[in-house]
């Protein structure tokens, strides 16, 4: 039985607007795949797509070899998908540590306990304080996220996906806003994730492509240009010339 | 435990006003009552963020229901507020179905229509209901076979300050909840909640269904002491007030929702007597202030003094 994600043919129209056209990928346990491409071509709809916020016009998605295409969004993170928002989207008002609660509580299915506190658990407790100290949150940790620089705030972004303990991780753009002083502790949480994880990287800063990924998917208008190992897809001209020529000047 | 000073203090406030105010002690009861009714608003709307114009749906439900309950089955009244948590719950659990499937505006007209629908069958069916002259004729049997109801009220106010205390602190447990806690998130953002595996609508829903128990138990306890229920339960302006109340305390805090309540009604009582006609400027004035000068509420008035004097580090996220 084929094991982790197998995404064929997966399209998308917003309107007269196609945002994904013919997408095929495949991540399986432990792949480190890049997805890069300009802005608007079409990563964060694929994200969604797999995740099912969104629903796709075409294609199938499959998840150890069964087709979770019309599963709901809850559905999937039961199953063990999950993604960071390229927009931070956090429980602002809520401090570092419970925001990193409610999603182990939710995993483990708690949530519906009304009767006991949900502070003082020693399991999620101790696994809280793990991801605290994973991101360098420890300081922060009792602060409301409102609290928190942005840079800050993508660290409890992405521990508090890491929370879910997923099997595939699709991480949307990590390091936007993060200041590049800060830019390690991201590279250092994905290359100290799970070694079974699957994990996709959006993400511009090429930096930080070339040394976590394995292979590159390069997007365009909705439709993979190329794909390969960071080394071929370095010396890609046509990559070079549409995607990177511009960072190079 | 400083979490426990304030709540000690506004029960220590009640048993004094018993015996200070020995004169007002029906005015003193609809306080308590009232505290009841904005404590279940602070739950749904407070805590889990659900915009509701509409909660006197589940009080006059509850009113009704126990009213109904006391002149024809029994006349306990515990057994009276379980009837009457019972209809506020089931009146919830049936529209929070179609309401919660709503965001914004429409989830708002939707909880005032609710309300509205009640009102009309309550008037409808005079038979039952007594329609526009109000359900009369509802006697209760003493609290535990124990104390008898007085005309003065005395067992009354006790009565409800009881029912409120434990209604406060099964409030405050579920807050502190894995249940409370997802409710805030709900409240922060139902994307993310929705994100990390919840199911915002069946959580919503849940939030709902126990403020419209707590709602309907305020409704009984109105029945059960004023010995009538009249179509206002079902008043837009019941529920549009209590939300002022919980807006004037603070909103997401359970202590916030008894000091809102408390000085709304009292500015009301105070100001009414002084001018009939004028006092809704006061009370209009007391709103702007606070949403002006306090968006927090009243609640966050001593933290809000000290954070003038000194500099503000950091706040405790442990709130009642
Ligand atoms: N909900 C939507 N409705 C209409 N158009 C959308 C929607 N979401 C994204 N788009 C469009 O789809 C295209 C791809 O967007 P996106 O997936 O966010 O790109 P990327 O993440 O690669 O920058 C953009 O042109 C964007 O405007
Ligand atoms: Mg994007």
């Amino acid at each position: 039985m084929p094991t982790g994600l197998e995404v064929r043919g997966l399209s998308k129209r917003f309107g007269g607007l196609v945002v994904a056209e013919g997408i095929d990928l495949d991540l399986a346990p432990g792949a480190r795949t890049a997805l890069i491409g300009p802005n608007g071509a079409g990563k964060s709809t694929f994200a969604n797509l797999v995740t099912g916020i969104l629903r796709p016009s075409a294609g199938t998605i499959r998840f150890d070899g069964r087709d979770i295409g019309r599963l709901s969004e809850r559905q999937r993170v039961s199953l063990g998908i999950a993604k960071t928002f390229q927009i931070t989207n956090l429980f602002t008002r809520l401090t570092v540590r419970e925001n990193l609660r409610l999603p182990v509580l939710e995993r483990e299915g708690r949530c519906m306990r009304m009767f006991r506190p949900a502070q003082g658990d020693p399991e999620v407790e101790a696994e809280v304080d793990a991801l605290i100290r994973q991101f360098d949150l420890e300081p922060l940790a009792d602060r409301p996220v409102s609290d928190l620089a942005y840079g800050q705030q993508r660290l409890v972004e992405m521990a508090l996906t890491l929370a879910l303990r997923p099997r595939v991780l699709i991480l949307d753009e990590p390091a936007a806003g993060v200041p590049s002083s800060e830019t390690h502790l991201i590279t250092d949480a994905i290359e100290a994730l799970p070694g079974d994880l699957a994990v996709l990287i959006i993400e511009h800063d090429m930096e930080l492509v070339f040394r976590v990924a394995a292979s590159i998917v390069v997007l365009v208008n909705g439709r993979i240009l190329t794909e390969g190992t960071p080394d071929t897809i370095a010396a890609d001209p046509e990559v070079r010339r549409l995607y990177l020529g511009g960072e190079d000047g | 435990m400083r979490n426990l000073i304030l709540p000690l203090a506004c029960l220590l406030a009640a048993v004094a006003a018993f015996f200070v105010f020995p004169y007002d002690l029906a005015f003193l009861t609809r306080i308590v009552i009232m505290i009841v009714f904005v404590l279940s608003i602070d739950l749904v709307l407070g805590y889990a963020g659900i915009p509701t114009l509409g909660q006197a749906a589940m009080y006059g439900s509850g009113a009704y229901a126990a009213g109904l309950f006391s002149i024809h089955v029994w006349g306990d009244p515990l057994a009276g507020l379980a009837v009457g948590a019972l209809a506020g719950a089931a009146i919830a659990a049936l529209s929070g179905l179609v309401v919660m499937r709503a965001r914004g505006l429409t989830l708002i007209m939707l909880t005032i229509a609710v309300a509205a629908i009640l009102h009309e069958l309550a008037n409808r069916a005079r038979g039952l209901t007594g329609g526009a002259d109000g359900l009369r004729g509802i006697r209760v049997d003493p609290v535990l076979g124990l104390f008898e109801f007085d005309f003065i009220g005395r067992t009354g106010y006790w009565y409800a300050l009881a029912v409120a205390v434990a209604v406060f602190v099964l409030l405050a447990v579920i807050v502190r909840s894995p249940f409370g806690l997802s409710l805030r998130g709900i409240h922060e953002s139902p994307a993310r909640m929705t994100a990390i595996g919840a199911s915002v609508y069946w959580r919503q829903i849940t939030a709902y269904v126990i403020g419209g128990a707590v709602a309907g138990i305020a409704g009984a306890l109105a029945a059960q002491i004023t010995q009538l229920v009249s179509l206002e339960v079902f008043a837009f302006a019941l529920s549009a007030e209590a939300v002022i109340m919980l807006i004037l305390g603070g909103t997401g805090r359970l202590t916030g929702a008894v000091i809102g309540t408390t000085l709304f009604m009292t500015v009301e009582h105070i100001a009414a007597a002084n001018d009939p006609f004028n006092w809704l400027f006061v009370i209009g004035a007391l709103v702007l202030a606070v949403v002006f000068f306090l968006p927090a509420g009243l609640i966050a008035l001593p933290r809000a003094l000290t954070g003038l004097i000194v500099d503000k580090g950091g706040r405790d996220a442990d709130r009642t």
